[in-house]
């Protein structure tokens, strides 16, 4: 497969120091062909991250490493605004737009379409391409088979979906961490970072349901497409990317870089993967137009 | 000192709905055509090219409006059916469309300039820099702002912006960013931005396990409710869920929208028109709210006090309401 493999942005709050070496590991010891660096969730973490991340960069730069900031996904206060037309107008770094209000910061610029960006079809496509967009991460909810056809109606661009991780499935003005602590957004004591990979949401009934970090709610599930990576190349995805969680993300990595290439079978890699990676649940619905928290066995055929 | 009263937007379900609410003092009306077009596609719902021309005349006759909402995501591939709505509200005497899709947006600028053009909340333009942005490139003269917003940040950006904005006053509650959310496809495979659907009814079951009812959607417990408790559609965002042993409301409580009591101050913060949600209500409960809100509207433009309380007593009996984000202790 001829296809790129590509670190997203970390959306958890993980402490200033774990976030700093995560990513001093990745520039040193990563072969991904892009890292996704940014916080894309909460804009009252956007402090600890800015501490380190002029030596993350720096460390990415001399490792060789192609970078891409990754900008809010929720704008709304005059900060956040501030925040991101700083984001936009810095010149050394190609940014991920994650809301359309970096649009009005990018006139003449290149940049990525982010996966919190409704795109659903090719009059979108075009559109964005228009005014300087190249490279579109698609929203998680979108089926394999709308995926082809949508590469097919408009094939210029570069292409890429997560195809590991919790999946980002919605935003709020509300923050739930805060809310099932008993605290106000304003005063939320940044208890999201007690849950490095999301906070668990099940059923009443027991079921293991959704994940809340922040203001952002996700699947429970973490998508793994692995078996599915073949048909999605054909239909023109361009680039894989894999979402950062605790665990070891470079062992990750390594078996989906063997999937690949096909030095390793799918099977193998899953079962390798479930072991570095214990605590997930692995789903893949939405790719095969099913339910997102589905997964699915038969083969994905396009 | 009268100042000239918000404008009031009412859904219309149905061509009866529409008259209705245009006899209960309805300034202006949205629907929507009867596919995947648009954002409340439920079976027995929406207008036929025939029905929504028939409409607009009707409410025309009336001094009425009408705006016609095709609000989804355009489908790859499918596009035509989209193009094609759009150039069906621009031929008829609609006053406006209400567009989120980029791609329609563009569309519709281009092929349509005299055509105008309303932002959808499905477009979730929440900050001035992205509805500025939306006003320029594609023309859009109104924004339907997304229920993240306090009243304080709706004035503020009043002030930065050229075109107007709408907000949602009452009814229904989507407590996440609109228009971003895909928690009804996570659990059922149906979508608002793609199928126009949020936790559909052929999803739904209900189950009396004898001790409690439970409501299911997809398989996965929504809620449960112990014997003599009234059981509530099982929206997903609204059901009851356990994290880490605590058990309840997570992301909202079963609550409705109700910002009447904030009207004066949506009208200091230079709002151009409210919202009514509920293009799926009946008439009755719809000619009752549109009555309402229409002599507290007038009220609020003559600076005198009013009771709507009282008057929506009658509709909100029994249900929790909230006035949501625009107070900012609800985040």
């Amino acid at each position: 497969m001829n296809t790129e493999l590509t670190l997203g942005p970390c959306l958890f709050n993980w402490s200033e120091a774990d976030w700093r070496d995560f990513y001093f590991r990745m520039a040193d010891e990563s072969d991904f062909d892009i890292i996704y660096l940014g916080e894309a969730v909460c804009s009252k973490r956007l402090p600890f991250r800015n501490n380190v991340l002029p030596d993350i960069l720096e460390r990415m730069e001399s490792a060789g490493k192609t970078v891409i900031i990754s900008t809010l996904a929720l704008v709304t206060t005059k900060p956040e605004r501030k925040v991101l037309r700083d984001q936009c107008e810095q010149e050394m770094w190609t940014v991920e737009a994650n809301d359309l209000t970096a649009l009005a910061f990018l006139k003449d610029r290149k940049f990525v379409i982010g996966p919190y960006v409704n795109i659903y079809n090719e009059a979108t496509i075009h559109s964005l391409a228009a005014r300087g967009a190249e490279r579109f991460v698609l929203p998680p909810e979108i089926p394999a088979e709308t995926i082809a056809q949508l590469i097919k109606a408009a094939p210029e661009p570069k292409y890429e979906m997560q195809v590991f991780g919790r999946l980002p499935l919605a935003l709020s003005a509300r923050c739930y961490h805060a809310r099932l602590h008993n605290l106000h957004k304003d005063s939320c004591r940044f208890v999201c970072d007690q849950d490095p990979d999301g906070r668990d949401v099940n059923s009443l009934a027991g079921q293991p349901f959704l994940a809340i970090n922040g203001i952002q709610t996700m699947s429970y599930g973490s998508q793994l497409l692995l078996e599915e990576l073949p048909a999605l190349a054909d239909a023109g995805v361009s680039a894989f990317r894999l979402s950062p969680h605790t665990g070891d993300m470079l062992g990750v990595a390594r078996l989906f870089r063997a999937v690949m290439k096909e030095e390793m079978d799918a099977g193998e890699a899953r079962a390798k993967i479930g072991e570095l990676m214990p605590g997930h649940s692995f789903i893949n619905g939405y790719s095969h137009g099913a339910p997102g928290m589905a997964q699915i066995e038969e083969a994905l055929a396009l | 000192m009268t100042q000239k009263a918000m404008e009031l937007v009412c859904p219309a379900g149905t061509p009866a709905a529409l008259r209705t609410a245009v006899d209960a003092g309805a300034d202006t009306i949205y629907c929507g055509f009867r596919d995947q077009t648009n954002a409340r596609n439920f079976p027995g719902l929406n207008f036929s090219r025939k029905e929504m021309q028939q409409g607009i005349e009707y409410a025309g006759k009336n001094g009425a409006k009408v705006l016609v909402a095709v609000n989804t995501f355009a489908q790859a591939g499918n596009t035509d059916l989209w193009y094609k709505a759009i150039d069906d509200v621009a031929a008829s005497d609609a006053h406006a469309i209400i567009l989120a899709d980029i791609g329609l947006l563009d569309y519709a600028a281009s092929k349509h300039p005299d055509l105008r053009v309303h932002l959808s909340v499905q477009a979730a333009a929440a900050n001035a820099d992205m509805i500025n942005y939306y006003a320029s490139e594609f023309g859009a003269k109104r924004v339907v702002l997304p229920r993240v917003l306090t009243v304080q940040e709706i004035a503020a950006i009043n002030r930065e912006i050229s075109c107007e904005t709408e907000v949602f006053i009452f009814g229904g509650l989507c407590v996440m960013a609109e228009g971003r959310c895909s928690l009804s496809s996570y659990c059922t495979g149906k979508s608002p931005n793609i199928n126009g659907v949020c936790s559909p009814p052929g999803s739904v079951k209900y189950e009396d396990h004898g001790t409690h009812l439970e409501s299911t959607l997809e398989g996965i417990t929504i809620n449960q409710y112990p014997k003599g408790e009234a059981a509530a559609y099982p929206t997903l965002c609204k059901g009851r869920f356990e994290s880490l042993g605590e058990t309840g409301y997570v992301f909202e409580d079963p609550v409705s929208l109700n910002a009447a009591q904030i009207l004066p101050q949506l009208q200091e913060a230079g709002v151009t028109a409210l919202k009514i949600e509920g293009r799926q209500r009946g008439k009755a409960y719809m000619a009752q709210v549109v009555k309402s809100f229409r002599k507290a509207v007038d009220a609020v433009a003559k600076g005198q006090s009013f009771d709507l309380d009282a008057l929506l007593a009658p509709l909100t009996e029994g249900q929790k309401s909230t006035k949501g984000s625009y107070q900012k202790t609800w985040r």
